[in-house]
């Protein structure tokens, strides 16, 4: 077995080879990133070619398959992993566990994501295109109308639903079993309880999204019928697979990124979160929620009025439990004694723009008017509120907030707020246009428009340069922090902050907690 | 708290280990592999090559071979502390889990098809307003043995062009479709599949008392009645594509068959090598004892599983 209290060996097999729930956390983190500035580039082609009128760069094809790399990209290899990368780093050392449950299958659910992406991005140099129809894949455009190419997006799909279905039985498995003694459930912190939840929602409907894509599969290649109407399926069966798997997918998205603001908010109002219990009774709300009411994407596809109905209340209650959360942060912060450093300013930021998203949200609930917004750049406005201002700005926030602990330098604070400053400008100016282009209606995914959106177009287009830009300092900020920040060992680098993890040394160790410590 | 062991013994994290790399090796070769294969059958000329899948899976089933032995290794070393077996545990219970809902998104599609989209399909109901300009003179009935292509008079009598060619079974699989009781196939195989789950339990209380030659026997019955399902499934198949017609190409009737058996006979086939190789190690290496048998116990739950799984078939794909 040898010595237990070695650190990090040499060289690349490092990282293949790794064990360490940190060296996974960090590719993780590292190769979401990467994702992240690739499905931003497409964005950029996407914008470029929307700033004016008419057809400016791309053939309307290419920009089809865009949208569709885009969604998919930023959905399944940026926003997920970014996530799993953070549970990998943090749940152990904030459960006082010394690593996950499942080392070994850890590594392989990272390893099994670069090359599924790899594929995925092949497929743009393929026969016929890549992938166009979407991120969410509609048959029968993804099946009786799709490229070649579609074949490799369903395996490559299959191997990140396998991916993401093994990281979500580890971290079930670590945070039921690995706890230190004292730690009992409800003393968990929220991260760790919003992660525990998401991971019931992975394990519970990848498989579903892999039941989709396989019924594509055989209707693509072996025959079946699934859906066509003309053997007796229903293409509106896809969707409604589809979105059992979309619906919980989304807070799949967001759940994680509650569990980070419900840390960063009270370590800077340095008051306890207000409300612990009722954040974790509302996420399991939410999570239960989320499994029935998938058919409010799928209003105007003609269901019967009894069902149209179902999900219009349904949906309308998940704004209960949300309300409840946003309640308790601002209350966290009520008479609380701020500070306003980079994490916080993008946990505010996240509650005040996610709160629009959810007020977009429970407008696009109600389903007459849902007639109207539907595939509106409406509905886009709405989503990016929800996953770049909710998922995106709280993974950046969480970044700020533990990067001191991950490699015990601090980041430049004054770079940080700018990145916030331009971020959340460059952000507001994309999006908030949208809003008013799609309810004047103009539609969703397609490359040309009609006059009168030109305006807001321009503005939504020069907005996302500037938050694309404002990356790029992000990135410099985290490797010039990495490379030559300040250096710092204080234990608890925030001095407000709660938590485990803010015991351990800084940097922490390649092994933390290998003798479980004790709570309280 | 009380609840929790206040002596732990240390939990074991392997070190670096390179099965990771060479599964990745494995399961990328065989996908990447596989839709090729597919590809080139239905968009290209017809030849198509299964080989660099089957060398993927070739690497693939080496490297899980290596990784398990690696893991039973360390168990009888004594590494695994209780609480790392209760790891192992909580992972089996999802990854059933995890099956159920793959599984249920069949289910889902077949009730979907069945209660809604078929009716729909054939003028019923508020979905239904399309089917005089669509699908004229189309009737609903499950087994559904008339497709509504079939029913507008084929391809090229249809309203929407391009949505493939599809064919239909003369004969469903139903009860009634046989002549004499003993004829009807599901009927055996549920009685085999519900037989074999008493098996493997018998088996397990052998081992629990110690008892290893009724251990292995009932084990060894449990893997032969799997054999047998597994036979009568090709015999099942066999005639559905010789004598009734049923392939997957007719309709959804045969969509939703053989996608949902042929899914569970691939989950049999996979208990079934697992409980073998439950099996060959008691038999060969005399693996183990009453209280340390995880490897038998995740088989047997799986076995458990696929067994509920088939009652879900029986009633829904065979008898309603
Ligand atoms: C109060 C909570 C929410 C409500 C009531 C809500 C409601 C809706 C509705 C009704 C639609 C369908 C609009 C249409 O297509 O016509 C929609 C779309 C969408 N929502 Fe939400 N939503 C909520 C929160 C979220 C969150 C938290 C996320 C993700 C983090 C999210 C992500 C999305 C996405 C990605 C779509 C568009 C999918 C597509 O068609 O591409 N939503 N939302
Ligand atoms: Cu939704």
């Amino acid at each position: 077995m040898g010595d237990h209290h070695h650190g990090p060996a040499k060289g690349l097999s490092r990282w293949l080879f790794t064990t360490n729930h940190k060296d996974i956390g960090t590719m993780y983190l590292w190769f979401s990133f990467a994702m992240f500035i690739l499905g931003g580039a497409f964005a950029m082609i996407i914008r470029a070619e929307l700033f004016q009128p008419g057809m400016q760069l791309v053939e309307p094809a290419f920009f089809n398959q865009m949208t569709t790399l885009h969604g998919l990209i930023m959905v399944f290899g940026a926003i997920m992993p970014s996530f799993v990368g953070l549970a990998n780093w943090m749940i152990p050392m904030m459960i006082g566990a010394p690593d996950m449950a499942l080392p070994r299958m850890n590594n392989w659910s990272f390893w099994i994501l670069p090359p599924a992406f790899l594929i995925l991005a092949s497929t743009l140099f393929m026969e016929g295109g890549a992938p166009a129809f979407g991120w969410t894949f509609y048959a029968p455009l993804s099946t009786t109308y799709a490229p070649p190419s579609v074949t490799y997006f369903i395996f490559s799909i299959h191997v990140l639903g396998l991916s993401s279905i093994m990281g979500s039985i580890n971290i079930i498995a670590t945070v039921m079993n690995m706890r230190a003694p004292g730690m009992t459930y409800m003393k968990m912190p929220l991260f760790v309880w919003t992660w525990l939840i998401t991971a019931f929602l992975l394990v519970a409907v990848m498989p579903v999204l892999a039941g989709a894509v396989t019924m594509m599969l055989m209707d693509i290649h072996f025959g079946t019928s699934f859906f066509s109407a003309a053997g007796g399926g229903d293409p509106v069966l896809f969707q409604h697979v589809f979105w059992f798997f979309g619906h919980p997918e989304v807070y799949i998205i967001i759940l994680p990124a509650f569990g980070v603001v419900s840390q960063i908010i009270p370590a800077f109002s340095r008051k306890p979160l207000f409300g612990y219990a009722s954040m974790v009774y509302a996420t399991a709300a939410i999570a239960f929620l989320s499994f029935i009411v998938w058919a409010h994407h799928m209003y105007t596809v003609g269901m019967p009025i009894a069902g149209e109905l179902f999900f219009m209340y349904a949906t309308m209650l998940i704004a209960v439990p949300t309300g409840v959360k946003v309640f308790n942060w601002i209350t966290t912060m009520w008479r609380g004694s701020m500070t306003f450093e980079t994490p916080m300013l993008f946990c505010i930021g996240f509650l005040v723009l996610f709160t629009i998203g959810g007020f977009t949200g429970l407008m696009l609930s109600i389903a007459p008017a849902d007639f109207q917004y539907h595939d509106s750049y409406f509905v886009v406005a709405h989503f990016h509120y929800v996953m770049v201002a909710g998922a995106v700005f709280s993974m950046t926030a969480a970044v700020y907030y533990w990067l001191p602990k991950w490699c015990g330098r601090m980041y430049n604070e004054t770079m940080g707020k700018t990145h916030f400053w331009i971020s959340f400008i460059g952000f507001n100016v994309t999006f908030f246009p949208q809003h008013f282009v799609g309810l004047a209606g103009m539609p969703r995914r397609i490359p040309d428009y009609a006059l009168q959106f030109t305006d807001f177009n321009m503005m939504s287009s020069i907005g996302a340069f500037i938050y694309g830009a404002s990356q790029i300092l992000f990135l410099y900020n985290v490797i010039a922090t990495i490379v030559a920040g300040k250096p710092t060992s204080e234990e608890k680098v925030w001095d407000g902050a709660e938590g485990l993890e803010w015991t351990v040394a800084t940097p922490a160790p390649y092994h933390t907690f290998e003798t479980p410590p004790a709570v309280r | 708290m009380s609840d929790q062991a206040t002596t732990h013994e240390k939990y074991y994290v392997p070190e670096k280990s390179a099965m990771a790399a060479l599964a990745t090796i494995g399961l990328i070769t065989s996908t990447f592999g596989a839709a090729t294969a597919m590809n080139q059958a239905t968009f290209g000329n017809g030849e198509s090559s299964f080989t660099t899948m089957y060398i993927g899976l070739c690497i693939f089933a080496a490297t899980l071979f290596s990784w398990f032995r690696t893991t039973i290794k360390e168990n009888l070393a004594g590494m695994n502390s209780a609480q790392l077996k209760k790891s192992y545990v909580i992972g089996m219970f999802w990854f059933i889990f995890s099956e159920v809902m793959f599984f249920a998104a069949f289910f889902g599609a077949l009730f979907y098809v069945r209660t809604l989209a078929g009716p729909w399909l054939a003028g019923e109901g508020e979905g239904g307003a399309w089917n005089h300009l669509l699908w004229e003179g189309f009737q609903y009935s499950w087994p559904m043995m008339q497709t509504p292509q079939e029913a507008v008079g084929g391809v090229s009598n249809q309203v929407m062009a391009n949505m493939g060619t599809f064919t239909s079974a003369h004969k469903s699989m139903a009860f009634a479709e046989v002549d004499a009781w003993y004829q009807w196939l599901p009927m055996w195989n549920t009685i085999i599949l519900l037989t074999s789950s008493g098996t493997v339990h018998i088996a397990h209380e052998g081992l629990l008392s110690g008892n290893r030659s009724r251990f292995n026997l009932w084990l060894g019955i449990t893997v032969a009645l799997g054999v047998i399902f597994l036979s009568l499934q090709v015999v099942e198949y066999y005639e559905a594509y010789a004598h009734f017609g049923l392939t997957l190409n007719s309709g959804i009737y045969g969509s939703t068959f053989f996608m949902l058996t042929g899914f569970h006979g691939f989950h049999v086939a996979m208990g079934t090598i697992m409980l073998a190789i439950q099996l060959i190690r008691s038999l060969k290496a005399g693996h183990f004892t009453s209280d340390d048998h995880f490897g038998f116990e995740a088989s047997s739950w799986y076995w458990h599983f696929v067994d509920v799984v088939w009652v879900g078939l029986f009633l829904f794909v065979y008898i309603l």
